[in-house]
C-alpha cells in the first residue's frame, strides 16, 4: 500500500507494463552516454580554478575564435533565413517543373556527411576551382569560405520549420484581406508574415546553433589562422593536442556549451511563444 | 419651398461616364491571392538557383572529381588498403552505434509515450541535448573521461584497456552524436497514438512483450525506419566527434570521413581522386538516404509523426 502511494506520486498508475524496465534503461543509458561525460567536462573545467578559468576564457585568442564562430554563424543564419523563407514560399505556393526534386534536395545537408560537403566546397571555391576561378579574391581559406560552409550545414532548418506553418495557413484570410482592399504586398506583410514569425525565428535559431558547433566542413575550407579565421571548435582541438592537461580545452568547451544552452533556451521560448500566439510553431 | 441644400465636398468630382479602370482590366483577371508572374518567376529562379549553387553543384562536383581519372583509377583508389580499412571501420562502428540507439529509442519512447510521470518534458529535453552540443565537444568529453590524463585514464592504462585512439572511443562518440535520432521520431508519434490499442491487447490477455511486438511495433514501424535511416546517415558520416579521439592512424582508426581528410592533405592527383572517390561513396549513401526518406514521407506521411517533416 505504502509503495503504490509513493509510486503514484511520481507517475500515474497504468495497466501497461514495462515502465520500470524501459524508464530505467533509458535513464541509465542517457546518463552513461551523455550526462556523466558532460558532467565530467564541467568538472574538469572547474578544476582549473576560477582565476585560471577566467584567464583562458577571456584570452585574446579564445575571444577571437568565439567572435569568429558566433559572428560568421550569424551571417550564415541570416542568409539562410532570407533564402529559406523564399524557398519555403516557392515550394508551398508555386507549381513548377522540378519542384519535388528541389523539395527533396533541401534535406541534403542532413544526409550528406560534413566532410564530403567540406571537401567539395573547398575545391569548388579554391582559386582555381569551378566557382572560385570567377573571383579575383580568395574564398577558400578565408572567412567567406567558412561562411559558405556554414550556410550549407544550416540550409534546411528555416525551410523545414516554415514550410508546415505556411501549408496550414488559411487561404481565406488572404482572400478576406484582398476583399477588404489590401494590396498583395500589404497582405503579405500584414497577414501572411506575422503568423510565420515564430517559425522563421525558430528556424533561424536552429540554423545558428548548428553553425556555431560545426567543425567537419569548416576544416576543409579554413586552416584556422589564430586571431583571423580560427573557429572555436578548431581552437578546442588545438588546445587538446598541444596541452598535456585537458584544462584549457575543457574551459573553452564549457564556455561554448553554456552559449549553446542559452541558444537552446531561446529556441524553446520561441516555440512556446509561437504555440501561444499562433497555435503552432513548426 | 427652397431646394434642399446638398453638401458637396470641395474636392468632389462627378464620375466620368465609364471608369477608366474597367478598360485596363485584362482579359484574364489577376488573382488577388497570388503574385504577378514576374515576381513569381524571380522568386522561383532565386530559390532554384540557391539550391543549385549550394546543394546540387557540390554533390555533382564530388562525382565529377571522383571519376576525373576514369573508372579504373576510381576503383583502384577505393581498393587501397587504407581505403578498405576505413570502409570496414565505418561499417563496424555504424553496426554497433545504430542498434544501440535503436534499443534506447524504443525504450525511451515506450516510457515517455505510454506513461504519465513527473519531469517528462525535462527528460525529452535531455534526450535532445546531443543535437545542441558541438561534435568536437562530444569527442572531447570522452577524452576527458578515458584519455591518458582523464578521470579513468590511469585505471584503464593499468588494466591495459584502450578506449581513446581505438574503436571503442570512436563507437562512443558516434553513439553520442546520433543519440536522439530514433527517439525523437518515435516519441511524438507514440504520444499521438495514445495507449488505447495496448490496453485493448492487454485486456484480451496478451503479455506486455507480445503487446509491444504485435500492437505497438506495427504502428510505428515506418517512423522507426525513418529514424534509423537518419541515424545511420549521421553515424557513417560523423567527422568532428570522431576526429578528436580517433588519433587518425591510417589503416587502424581512420573512418571514411577521416580518410577523406587524410587524402585531401596530400597534394597529388591520385590522392585527390582517393579523397573524392571515398567522398562519392558517402555522397551515394546520402542520396539513397534522401530517396528513401522522401519515399517514406510521401507514402507513409500519416504513419510518421507530424514533426517528421521539420527537424
Amino acid at each position: 500500500m505504502a509503495r503504490t502511494l509513493t509510486q503514484s506520486r511520481f507517475r500515474k498508475p497504468s495497466v501497461i507494463p514495462g515502465f520500470g524496465l524501459t524508464f530505467g534503461f533509458a535513464v541509465t543509458y542517457l546518463s552513461l552516454i551523455v550526462l556523466i561525460p558532460i558532467a565530467a567536462l564541467i568538472l574538469k573545467s572547474a578544476s582549473v580554478g576560477w582565476d585560471e578559468f577566467w584567464r583562458i576564457a577571456t584570452d585574446g585568442r579564445t575571444l577571437a575564435a568565439l567572435r569568429t564562430s558566433f559572428g560568421l554563424s550569424l551571417i550564415a543564419a541570416l542568409v539562410n533565413m532570407f533564402f529559406g523563407l523564399i524557398l519555403a514560399w516557392v515550394l508551398t505556393r508555386y507549381r513548377f517543373p522540378g519542384r519535388r526534386l528541389i523539395d527533396a534536395m533541401v534535406d541534403l545537408p542532413f544526409a550528406l556527411p560534413t566532410a564530403v560537403a567540406g571537401i567539395a566546397l573547398g575545391s569548388l571555391y579554391a582559386v582555381n576551382g569551378w566557382i572560385g576561378g570567377f573571383f579575383d579574391f580568395r574564398i577558400t581559406y578565408t572567412a567567406i569560405g567558412i561562411t559558405i560552409a556554414l550556410i550549407f550545414v544550416g540550409l534546411p532548418f528555416v525551410v523545414r520549420t516554415v514550410q508546415p506553418v505556411l501549408e496550414d495557413l488559411d487561404k481565406e484570410l488572404e482572400e478576406a484581406a484582398a476583399t477588404l482592399g489590401a494590396g498583395r504586398w500589404k497582405t503579405i506583410f500584414r497577414v501572411i508574415l506575422p503568423p510565420l514569425l515564430p517559425a522563421v525565428l525558430t528556424g533561424f535559431a536552429l540554423a545558428y546553433a548548428r553553425a556555431v558547433g560545426e567543425y567537419g566542413s569548416v576544416v576543409f575550407v579554413s586552416q584556422g589562422i589564430p586571431y583571423r579565421n580560427e573557429i572555436a571548435p578548431q581552437l578546442i582541438v588545438i588546445k587538446l593536442e598541444e596541452s598535456a592537461s585537458y584544462g584549457p580545452a575543457a574551459v573553452i568547451a564549457t564556455v561554448m556549451l553554456a552559449l549553446a544552452f542559452l541558444l537552446l533556451l531561446c529556441i524553446n521560448l520561441l516555440q512556446a511563444w509561437g504555440r501561444r500566439r499562433f497555435g503552432s510553431a513548426g | 419651398m427652397p431646394a434642399e441644400k446638398v453638401f458637396v465636398p470641395p474636392d468632389y468630382q462627378r464620375p466620368t461616364e465609364s471608369p477608366p479602370e474597367v478598360a485596363a482590366i485584362p482579359f484574364r483577371q489577376r488573382s488577388a491571392v497570388t503574385e504577378p508572374v514576374w515576381v513569381r518567376t524571380i522568386l522561383i529562379v532565386v530559390a532554384v538557383g540557391f539550391v543549385g549553387l549550394f546543394l546540387l553543384l557540390p554533390l555533382v562536383f564530388v562525382f565529377v572529381q571522383a571519376f576525373s581519372m576514369g573508372f579504373g583509377e576510381y576503383f583502384e583508389q577505393l581498393s587501397e588498403p587504407y581505403a578498405q580499412s576505413a570502409i570496414r571501420l565505418t561499417l563496424l562502428v555504424t553496426a554497433i552505434a545504430v542498434p544501440a540507439n535503436l534499443v534506447f529509442g524504443i525504450a525511451a519512447s515506450w516510457a515517455i509515450a505510454k506513461f504519465e510521470f513527473k519531469g517528462k518534458a525535462f527528460l525529452i529535453t535531455l534526450i535532445d541535448l546531443p543535437f545542441s552540443v558541438s561534435p568536437v565537444i562530444a569527442g572531447l568529453v570522452y577524452v576527458l573521461l578515458f584519455g591518458a590524463q582523464g578521470y579513468f585514464g590511469p585505471w584503464l592504462e593499468a588494466n591495459d584497456i584502450q578506449i581513446i585512439f581505438a574503436v571503442p572511443g570512436i563507437v562512443l562518440a558516434t553513439i553520442f552524436v546520433t543519440f536522439p535520432f530514433v527517439a525523437r521520431e518515435l516519441i511524438p508519434l507514440m504520444q499521438e497514438q495514445g495507449t488505447g490499442d495496448e490496453e485493448a491487447a492487454l485486456s484480451l490477455g496478451a503479455s506486455g512483450f507480445k503487446t509491444f511486438l504485435f500492437v505497438t511495433l506495427p504502428n510505428v514501424k515506418w517512423a522507426l525506419l525513418y529514424g534509423v535511416l537518419l541515424c545511420n546517415a549521421r553515424a557513417m558520416g560523423e567527422f568532428g566527434a570522431v576526429s578528436v579521439l580517433s588519433g587518425r592512424i591510417q589503416g587502424f582508426t581512420n573512418t571514411m570521413p577521416l580518410q577523406i581528410e587524410a587524402a585531401s592533405k596530400e597534394f597529388s592527383r591520385t590522392a585527390e581522386v582517393a579523397a573524392f572517390s571515398m567522398a562519392s561513396l558517402l555522397a551515394l549513401l546520402a542520396l539513397v538516404t534522401l530517396i528513401l526518406k522522401t519515399f517514406l514521407e510521401w507514402r507513409y506521411a500519416d504513419r510518421l509523426s507530424s514533426s517528421a517533416q521539420a527537424h
